[in-house]
């Protein structure tokens, strides 16, 4: 007799978006959180429901964003008749703003390179120069070269959307419960134990989706997921009368009212410290894009860790030696949302991960493979 | 709701509040000239549009929060009246001093 | 000697010894102390004069204001004269928004990297140590009605007092508990203030807890001054005790106050309600800088966590007076005294025998201003029902906007702590970072619990812990990996173009 169906490690965006859609399939879940003051890459989200320049190398990963993007205003919905909370889901097409020809060039290229790639599903995008973008984003700064545009490209408000999930699975009754490290998993007689210093729970399937956590937790039910520090440093300043009204790569006005400003990637993770470099420049190349928010009083800076695995893409896997066992990892909390909640809880639910996300198994960083 | 102090001296400055003249004494914070000129409500709120004036005048509640010369969001505890300050209640979210249509 | 002041950003010099932050009486002696000693000296201080909250205008301030504030009120200038005198530099209408181990991209980390704003522009600069004397606010008093303009905090009418020579003209009501509550109204009626009531909401059962001090209290200075401070205002105007709840009401200000007492409930029609219950740290900088803290029960608020000499858990970081624990202004004089020894003594200014001789006579000046402490801490420890608002129409995040009632029926989701249910709900997001709910938002979440605040804990605090404008920030020295870090390749060097001018 297992204590639950399932057993979710990590309460973030990506366990509670897994979590809530196994809960709506009629598994009983129970999510294994950490405490208050835990990473939380889900509360340094972005908020970006992002499709443009993703996938160059792996173009099953732009297909694979591009259905969680198709899925997402059914994700809003439903959330929202469940517990009144509004994702703040919208998808008025993106902009990825360049600053100089080259950069812009570059921004080209990668469009380019990224859509000639074979078995991609394509989608519209458009290059624009700094008159057509102008046109579109009046705020624009006198220096910035153009901008690439894609109607697919959207956001939602990254914090609405993770209390909803976790009112949604309050409300069918899930268990969430906090303060629940996992020191130790087991796998016996079909059946996962867990344990820590509060105690075990058992369940039938097991999935890891405790970001950083996942590295250490996955080798005990024979699963990989190797990770790669990556920094990343957000700006967020007081609110302002709305000036912004789509989302741009590296700027977004959240509906709430404040600017959030954030593109930087630092190979590191040794502390979470603002770096003041990085402030400068992210707050430099911000105001050139959108000259007015200089005058914008900054609120808060900080800086959170990615979960980023060495190629940069997702992994979703089952293990070979301990069958019921998942592991789940990406950086694109909200983007994929979507098909965390509908797509791969079903898989799970199923207890089989089909062959078109084998791509997105660990095994491609294996050495072995890789030779 | 206040008023001043007979003793105490201080030149005058003129000023405005929504395009009102008002004076106010020479070292006044502006969130003091407002109170002494009778102004009690400095901003409307984000949020929920609600009245809101000074609360701590020493910089911490940020609910003073007025319009100096077009620029939003300003402490009024914290800056000091200048000659020919406009000063505006802020309704809402600050505003830039350009204005923008996006 | 005197001090050099230092009016605009670029007049900071890139290094200084010693920082210290805020301009009170512990600020101003650590400084003076310091910089008697031979250390290079930055003193910062947002307000246009020194004197802190407590001295607040001292210096301009005439005749008048001072024999109106009290002898108290004027000590402030002897130590104001002392910290003029020496070679420190002085920066008011500075903020310090950040504070950060120096680290370089290149070399060995060493000392603390500091962001500071002045006269509209921001710089970084490096000291080796820093004092941080940014003293205390006025606890949260979360009572319903509270945001209505025509409430203010009794210290806020002090201020006026004090730099305007402003006061109440209305019907005043002054409600809550502490020594600040009848000095002020005090203070207020010798003005010529009209204060209609003040309503105490000392609790009851303070007092017999209190009496375990009351010796030590009553060979103390408050002894005497409360005495006849509370005589004074029994004289003058009404007050109202065993007092159950208060409430604001109006529609868009201020028209009523709500007393609920043992014996029924009345409502007091008022122009201005001015509220205090005591005084806790300012505690967003040493929290923003990584100084670790613990809940203090007696004071009911989180103090940082320092040693005999305002060490810090942060090794070049120090904390004196009311910001490390409240202790008064003349015990934040005394304490700031000692922060600068020990400041000159680890950077090699004073031996350590040098430093024990010269801080005996200060530590022994200092437990005799400390003494009645205990006593005042007990009296006048805000009761609960003043402190965790049980109403759940009332607001406690001013600014989001979040009530008691959506903190408490966010609870189920499972919420351990402050910091997950500033996710969910916003509180403490706003400007004032957390500085008006924070105490409170971890008190509801430790009733909800059943377990004491500190295990709960508190916000984590981001800088920069003062707003800068984001253009100040743009205008601060770049480097070529942070380029590469953020626009992902670099076009135009840093390093070829230096030093880095606008473009």
């Amino acid at each position: 007799m297992t204590d639950r169906d399932v057993l979710i490690v990590g309460g973030g965006l990506l366990g509670a978006s897994i979590a809530w859609g196994l809960a709506r399939l009629g598994l009983r879940v129970a999510v294994l959180d950490e405490g208050d003051t835990a990473f939380r890459a889900a509360r340094a989200n972005f908020g970006l429901v992002w499709v443009q320049g993703k996938g160059l190398g792996k173009p099953e990963y732009s297909n694979w964003t591009q259905a969680s993007a198709a899925l997402w205003p059914r994700l809003s919905d439903e959330l929202k008749r469940e517990t009144g909370i509004d994702p703040g889901f919208s998808q008025p097409g993106g902009f990825s703003i360049r600053l100089t020809e080259l950069e812009l060039q570059r921004g080209i290229d990668a469009m380019n390179a990224l859509q000639s790639q074979p078995n991609i599903a394509r989608y519209p995008y458009e290059i624009l120069n700094h008159r057509e973008t102008k046109a579109r984003l009046p705020a624009i700064g006198p220096t910035v070269a153009g901008s690439i545009y894609s109607p697919l490209d959207g956001h939602a408000n990254p914090l609405r959307l993770y209390r909803a999930f976790h009112a949604a699975l309050h409300r069918m009754g899930a268990a969430y419960l906090p303060e629940h490290h996992v020191e130790r998993i087991s796998h016996q007689g079909g059946a996962f134990t867990v344990e820590g210093p509060w105690g075990t729970m058992s369940a039938g399937r097991i999935v890891l989706a405790a970001g950083i956590g996942n590295t250490r937790l996955a080798p005990m039910v024979g699963l990989n997921v190797p990770l790669v520090p990556s920094r990343g440093q957000i700006i967020v300043t007081e609110k302002t009368v709305p000036f912004l009204h789509h989302p741009v790569g590296n700027i977004r006005q959240v509906d709430e009212g404040g600017v959030i400003i954030g593109e930087s990637k630092e190979a590191t993770m040794d502390h979470q410290r603002p770096r003041a470099p990085v402030t400068a420049v992210l707050a430099d190349r911000a105001m050139r894009m959108f000259p007015i928010i200089g005058e914008l009083n900054v609120v808060r800076i900080w800086a959170a860790f990615r979960i980023i695995t060495p190629d940069g893409f997702p992994i979703y896997e089952q293990s070979r030696s301990c069958p019921g066992a998942f592991a789940v990892a990406c950086h694109s909390g909200v983007t994929l949302a979507a098909n965390h909640a509908f797509t791969i809880a079903g898989h799970i639910a199923q207890g089989e991960i089909p062959a078109s996300l084998a791509t997105f198994s660990s095994e491609r960083f294996d050495v072995s493979a890789a030779a | 709701m206040f008023r001043r102090l007979p003793d105490h001296k201080g030149d005058l400055v003129t000023f405005t509040f929504d395009g009102t003249p008002l004076m106010a004494s020479k070292g006044d914070t502006v969130a003091a000239a407002l109170l002494a000129a009778g102004v009690t409500r400095f901003r409307t709120t984000p949020v929920s549009g609600a009245d809101r004036g000074p609360y701590c005048m020493m910089g911490v509640c940020f609910e003073c929060l007025v319009t100096i010369d077009g620029r939003g969001n300003r402490q009024a505890c914290l800056t000091t009246i200048e000659e020919g300050m406009r000063v505006e209640t802020q309704h809402g979210a600050a505003t830039y001093p350009t204005g923008i249509s996006a | 000697m005197s001090v050099h002041h230092v009016n605009t950003a670029s007049d900071l010099q890139e290094t200084y010894d010693l920082l210290v932050v805020g301009a009170g009486p512990a600020g101003l002696s650590a400084a003076a102390v310091a910089a008697e000693c031979g250390l290079s000296v930055l003193l910062c201080d947002e307000n246009g004069s020194p004197g802190g909250q407590i001295y607040r205008g001292i210096t301009e301030a005439s005749a008048a204001t001072k024999a109106r504030l009290g002898k108290d009120y004027a000590a402030g200038e002897a130590i104001i004269t002392r910290f003029l005198a020496t070679s420190a530099c002085y920066a008011a209408r500075a903020s310090v928004w950040s504070i950060a181990p120096y680290e370089p991209e290149v070399g060995e980390a060493s000392g603390l990297e500091v962001g500071v704003s002045l006269a509209g522009a921001a710089r970084l600069i490096r000291v080796r140590r820093a004092i941080l004397a940014t003293g205390a606010l006025e606890r949260p008093f979360p009572i319903p009605g509270w945001t209505l303009p025509g409430i203010m905090t009794a210290g806020s009418a002090q201020i006026a007092l004090k730099t305007a020579g402003l006061v109440p003209s209305g019907r005043t009501v002054i409600a809550g508990t502490g020594p600040l509550l009848y000095l002020l109204a005090a203070q207020l009626i010798g003005a010529g203030a009209s204060v209609n009531a003040v309503v105490d909401t000392t609790p009851n059962g303070n007092r017999r807890r209190a009496l375990a001090h009351s010796f030590d209290f009553a060979r103390s200075a408050y002894g005497l001054k409360g005495a006849r401070l509370l005589a004074q205002v029994h004289r003058y105007t009404r007050v109202i005790r065993n007092v159950m709840a208060l409430e604001a009401a109006g529609d868009g200000r201020l028209s009523e106050v709500v007393v609920t007492y043992r014996g029924g409930t009345e409502r007091l029609p008022a122009d201005l309600l001015l509220l205090h219950q005591g005084i806790v740290p300012n505690l967003n900088l040493s929290l923003a800088s990584g100084c670790a803290s613990g809940w203090n029960d007696r004071q009911a608020t989180f103090t940082p966590t320092i040693d005999e000499w305002c060490q810090t858990s942060v090794p070049d970081i120090a904390i004196a007076g009311d910001a490390g624990g409240i202790i008064g202004a003349e015990g934040s004089a005394l304490h700031g005294a000692l922060a600068g020894m020990a400041a000159a003594w680890r950077l090699g200014r004073l031996s350590e025998a040098e430093r024990d001789k010269r801080a005996a006579p200060v530590r022994a000046r200092l437990r005799m201003a400390l003494r009645g402490r205990l006593f005042l801490d007990e009296l006048f420890r805000p009761g609960d029902d003043f402190r965790i608002p049980t109403r759940p129409e009332t607001i406690v995040c001013r600014c989001e906007e979040v009530t008691a009632g959506a903190i408490r029926a966010t609870m189920p989701l499972g919420v351990r702590g402050p910091n997950q249910m500033k996710a969910y709900l916003r509180c403490g997001m706003g400007p004032c970072q957390g500085r008006l709910c924070g105490l409170t938002v971890t008190e509801i979440i430790a009733q909800e619990r059943g377990v004491a605040p500190g295990e709960v804990g508190y916000y984590n605090v981001r800088t920069p812990i003062k707003p800068v404008a984001l253009k100040e920030l743009a205008a601060l020295p770049q480097s070529d990996s942070a380029i590469k870090a953020v626009a992902g390749f670099v076009e135009k060097p840093v390093s070829a173009s230096h030093p880095r001018t606008q473009e």
